[in-house]
């Protein structure tokens, strides 16, 4: 995998508050994958692939047959929720690299209509599969079921809620120098912070996602193909996917329970891409909420649990200076919530050296997608100079 | 407790079982108050939820075993937006993960009875209540726990 393949493309749409896009899902998806091609500088007819994840209701043969594409070659989903973006990217990676595809994008739109939200639970009488042993007791969304797992981290490490704090800030703060993020013009203070609604103790309502409508599309071409397109190339170096034993054992069983299900993906990453995460200039993660940044970044060995008080702080976590830049567009929770997506083409703008939130120099970046759910992934991307 | 001291309000999503077959003893157990998880006969391992085969050994000898009512605080939260329409006034709740050490430390998900304020502990004692939902069609019996006294 290492080096062979490189995203040359993205492109997004405009992200709207959720309910307002005066476009369909599908044709916010179309420009996303139009403006990635632009950016790329290729004839989308020459697209021969799509991959995407959790169940996204673009389907490829229709955006085949919409955008006019010479043959369709490749057309893959990745089960899974937000888990699934860099594994998108990697399952791209891999036709590529097999030969099942030359030109393969990477899509995800939500628009939030008729399905209903992410933040609610479902109005129906009863609740099956595992469902059944939670809802009753009120737990019906994905913030109430994985609280729980955060609750019990931060415990047996002795972590402060500050961690999470600083988290979410550093989110807002990147947000203010993005003129795309929805929460640009709206900057955080810790007293607001402080001062915000309980949604589940320990994360207030600046720890959790927004919920968007909106689009982004990357595209995915071999090294040597990437050589000859309008960007400079964002290598992929690393990609797993997967997670530990037992993760997902059901109704809150998996024996590893204080964990953003990271602890065999991360260690198989760097492996692969032959870096330790110190190599790592500036990270991307997935958040849902905050405390699954923090677990996701302990469990990819940026900091010890035992040094988390004193890592997780805001000056650590910002552009240019900090030590980790973190989700230097805002992320889900202050640019928009493109079910991580954004953290993929965040990672691309840093390594071209073209982020609202520019770190100086930067050569490698992190991105995880989907902390406490199963399976997640990661990927890392690199500049020429990497390979 | 009585149909008329429900920790939550109704109109909660009941329970509702995707394979009867594997998983009606344990809500039967519940409606006589007894509390059952699954034990595999081949290899002793303890099991919860409830599942086909032996994550250990792979048998598909499990049996279903009456544990003691009793367990200590694994992880809990406080819920304070309300996810379902009929939750909105009734909030704050308490949800908590108790393992239970006689029965392999096997997890279940409950409320934690009282007051919803009160200041929670990670290895408290609790003890289970069930909570019958008897004009339920079908019938349910939920799980509680409670903090255990001395």
């Amino acid at each position: 995998m290492r080096g062979r393949t490189a995203i040359v493309g993205i492109g997004a749409s405009t992200f709207h508050k959720r309910g307002t896009s005066p476009d369909s899902e599908f044709k916010l998806t179309l420009k996303a994958v139009l403006a990635a091609a632009e950016d790329a500088g290729i004839d989308p007819h020459k697209i021969d692939g799509f991959a995407s994840f959790n169940f996204d209701r673009t389907d490829p043969s229709r955006m085949a047959a919409a955008l006019g594409i010479d043959e369709l070659r490749f057309a893959n989903l990745f089960w899974g929720g937000g888990g699934g973006g860099a594994a998108a990217v990697a399952n791209a990676a891999a036709a590529v690299i097999a030969g099942l595809a030359s030109c393969v994008v990477v899509y995800r739109g939500i628009v939030q209509g008729p399905d209903g939200r992410y933040g609610d639970g479902r109005t129906i009488g009863a609740y099956g599969r595992d469902a059944a042993y939670l809802a009753p007791y009120g737990l019906m969304t994905p913030i109430q079921w994985y609280t729980m797992r955060v609750v019990r981290f931060m415990h047996e490490h002795g972590i402060a809620r500050d961690a999470l704090r600083a988290i979410s800030m550093a989110s807002y703060h990147h947000a203010q120098a993005n003129p795309r993020a929805v929460m640009h013009g709206r900057p955080l203070t810790e007293q607001a912070y402080e001062e915000s609604r309980w949604i589940v103790e320990p994360h207030h309502l600046f720890d959790c996602c927004m919920e968007n409508d909106c689009a982004a599309a990357v595209i995915v071409m071999s090294a040597e193909a990437a050589k000859d397109l309008k960007q400079k190339p964002a290598y992929i170096l690393g990609a797993a996917q997967g997670s530990e034993y037992r993760n997902q054992a059901r109704v809150h069983n998996a024996p590893r329970y204080g964990s953003a299900s990271f602890s065999s993906v991360g260690p198989r990453l760097f492996a692969e891409a032959g870096v330790t995460p110190a190599d790592v200039d500036v990270a991307q993660t997935y958040e849902n909420f905050t405390g699954g940044v923090l677990m996701s970044l302990i469990e990819h060995g940026f900091c010890a649990p035992e040094e988390a008080n004193d890592f997780f702080k805001l000056e650590n976590l910002i552009a240019p200076s900090g030590r980790l830049p973190l989700n230097t567009s805002g992320g889900n929770l202050a640019e928009a919530y493109v079910h991580g997506m954004g953290h993929i083409l965040e990672g691309v703008r840093q390594i071209r050296g073209t982020s609202t939130s520019q770190v100086p120099g930067a050569s490698i970046a992190f991105v995880g997608s989907g902390p406490m759910v199963s399976p997640v992934s990661d990927l890392l991307l690199g500049n020429g100079n990497t390979l | 407790m009585t149909d008329a001291a429900h920790y939550l309000p109704e109109g909660l999503p009941a329970p509702a079982l995707a394979e009867p077959e594997l998983e009606a003893p344990y809500w039967e157990g519940a409606r006589e108050e007894r509390l059952l998880v699954q034990r595999c006969g081949a290899c002793a391992t303890w099991q919860w939820g409830p599942e086909w085969i032996c994550h250990k050994c792979l048998s598909s000898d499990m049996r279903w075993t009456e544990v003691a009512p009793r367990g200590r605080i694994y992880s809990y939260e406080r819920v304070w937006h309300p996810a379902h329409p009929v939750l909105k006034g009734h909030t704050p709740f308490l949800a908590v993960l108790v393992e239970l050490p006689e029965a392999g430390n096997v997890r279940m998900i409950g409320n934690l009875l009282g007051d919803p304020l009160q200041d929670v502990q990670i290895g408290s004692e609790v003890v289970a209540d069930y909570e019958h939902h008897n004009d339920a069609t079908p019938p349910y019996t939920l799980v509680h726990w409670r903090i255990a006294q001395g």
